[in-house]
């Protein structure tokens, strides 16, 4: 097993005691974009745990803030803060609320949880990266459904009309929502067309294989004076056989014989 | 207002090159200077005024400080999420400026009357809400809110109050400025229309009635110590604003002085009452439809202060 492999079954585990213990949802959501988190903290992005707020570190937001469980157990696994901390998810008076929040959580970059928000506020980072001349990059991550929002066209329009290739959207491509598959519901097929038509240059990659996943995440900008989307194809509730690819798991909390088994096959896998 | 605000922001930009403004594709004419001027601090969205605000947050998380323009209603509405969650939420100097507040653009249609957003926005934590009735008020508060951490909403009106200051005032954030001194009732107002509470005082002084009239530029932060001075030195309270009566200025106010134990002699809220005005037509023309005017600011009073002196004679 990999370090990225390792790295992300422990995340998993993390992500499935946090939801069971807080009652809290989204599991599946945040089990597609484990291997996603990963990728990115564990190889790709440029952060320091020892100095969250270093000026040049890449900025990465979570834009489907409702799988915020994956968001703090990989900042917990990266040494961010301390795991212990996972447990006061979805608590009383916890910090690591359901939906991502930065407040007093060193690491986290922008608190989401409306969808369609963090593709603007990172192209404003991605700006005055720009305007200020600074070379690191931004990141942000969608889910499918979330690609409905309106907003998120118009940054997407916007991020190409100004060259921001600095910035890098990576979409969970999971193709369920939460009530029905993405392409019943609203369909966003042809989906790479449509960013290629809105000047972004695309990369498809398996959102699982993490040779795929770092060799496309590594490689942006993929053109100069173009922003970039990584269309991660991935599997909803990825890593646990009963919730994989099952519209129930977008809600339904793992209690009881349920937790047993979802925590055996992580740990078996891990 | 709006040029003044302009010419101020030119003046400010030129001393801080972190002074950023983004428009939402609105601004013909006006923001030329600006544009041509400082051209790296000037950004057109274009009609995507949710991207616009998100924008405006990625900048000023990064250390600039934003101004974001359009008019009437849609600096606020379309992006009020984006305002509270990641603006405000996230500490942001973010200001949200709306040209064209109340019926500046009256004969446009209910689209373009901005008769909500004091109480929108008051309701916002992390945001404070400015109404300046004049040039001079418009140039202290931009300079104010370029300085301030957290988002200010800066609502700017066609109509204004003419010029204000007196020979020697200076100017303080969050204090109501008293425009003229009075006994029987005190005039609140707030925006251009404290140009219609003037001529109300004007006319009334003629008649015997001293009014007290004060320009509540800050409708958040409130000072509710000069109201409540204001009810124990005067006959009585109106708020006059041209927007709903619904939670505006004259909301806040009720809720400050109740909750401090502050009783007026009596309390009126000049304002909208009539829910969506399907009627266009001038700023002035509505104002007197909608008895927002000068005349209907200073019946009000007469109706009120009537009675009292009446039963004082008595």
């Amino acid at each position: 097993m990999t370090d990225l492999e390792s790295l992300a079954q422990r995340i998993r585990i993390h992500v499935l005691r946090m939801t069971s213990q807080g009652g809290s949802s989204h599991i599946g959501s945040a089990f597609s974009m484990v291997d996603i988190m990963a990728a990115l903290y564990g190889r790709v992005l440029n952060v320091d745990p020892k100095n969250p707020r270093k000026a040049n570190r890449d900025r990465f937001i979570l834009s489907k803030g409702h799988a915020g469980a994956a968001v703090y157990a990989t900042l917990a696994e990266c040494g961010f803060f301390p795991v212990e901390w996972l447990k006061s998810h979805y608590q009383d008076g916890s910090y690591l609320s359901g939906h991502v929040s930065h407040k007093g959580i060193p690491g986290v970059e922008f608190s989401t949880g409306s969808l369609g928000h963090g593709l603007g506020v990172a192209a404003g980072m991605a700006l005055a990266a720009k305007q200020k001349e600074e070379s690191h990059r931004v990141v942000c991550l969608l889910s499918d459904g979330e690609c409905d929002e309106g907003s998120n066209w118009e940054a997407i329009l916007f991020a190409a009309h100004h060259n921001l290739d600095n910035l890098t959207a990576i979409i969970d491509y999971n193709k369920i929502q939460s009530l029905a598959p993405v392409q019943e519901t609203l369909a966003l097929e042809p989906f790479a067309d449509k960013w290629r038509s809105f000047g972004w240059s695309v990369v498809e990659s398996d959102g699982h294989d993490f040779p795929q996943l770092t060799t496309a995440l590594g490689s942006c900008p993929q053109q100069a004076g173009q922003p970039t989307v990584v269309i991660a194809h991935t599997t909803k509730g990825k890593g646990v056989s009963f919730m994989e690819n099952s519209v129930l798991w977008h809600y339904r909390t793992a209690r009881g014989d349920e937790f047993d088994a979802a925590l055996r096959e992580l740990q078996k896998a891990a | 207002m709006r040029d003044t605000f302009i010419k101020r922001l030119c003046e400010l930009a030129e001393q801080d090159p972190a002074i950023m403004l983004i428009t939402g594709d609105l601004g013909f004419k006006v923001l030329d200077e600006f544009r041509e001027r400082f051209p790296k601090q000037f950004l057109n969205a274009g009609i995507a005024e949710q991207n616009m605000t998100g924008l405006a947050t990625g900048l000023a998380l990064e250390g600039y400080t934003v101004f974001t323009y359009s008019i009437a209603n849609f600096t606020f509405m379309r992006c009020l999420e984006q305002i509270r969650n990641d603006a405000a939420y996230h500490d942001c100097n973010v200001n949200v400026v709306s040209v064209g507040g109340g019926f500046s653009y009256g004969s446009l249609g209910i689209s373009h009357h901005a008769t909500e957003d004091l109480t929108i926005m008051r309701s916002l934590p992390n945001v404070e809400v400015l109404v300046p009735c004049d040039n001079w008020e418009t140039t202290e508060l931009t300079t104010e809110i370029a300085n301030r951490p957290g988002v200010s909403y800066l609502r700017l009106d066609k109509s204004t109050a003419g010029e204000t200051q007196r020979p020697g005032e200076t100017f303080a954030y969050g204090k109501a400025r008293v425009l003229r001194d009075g006994t029987d009732v005190t005039l609140a107002g707030t925006g251009g229309i404290v140009g219609d509470v003037l001529k109300a005082a004007d006319a009334l002084a003629q008649e015997g009635i001293s009014a007290r009239v004060l320009s509540l530029h800050t409708v958040k932060p409130l000072d509710t110590d000069t109201l409540a001075t204001a009810c124990r030195e005067t006959g009585g309270l109106i708020t006059v604003e041209e927007h709903t009566i619904e939670g505006g200025l004259g909301g806040a106010v009720a809720e400050a002085l109740l909750e401090q134990g502050a009783r007026p002699g009596f309390f009126h809220r000049v304002g909208l009452r009539a829910g969506f005005s399907s009627t266009v037509g001038s700023q002035e023309y509505l104002r007197s439809v909608y008895e927002l005017d000068a005349e209907a600011i200073a019946d009000a009073v007469r109706q009120r202060v009537g009675r009292r002196q009446l039963r004082r004679a008595a």
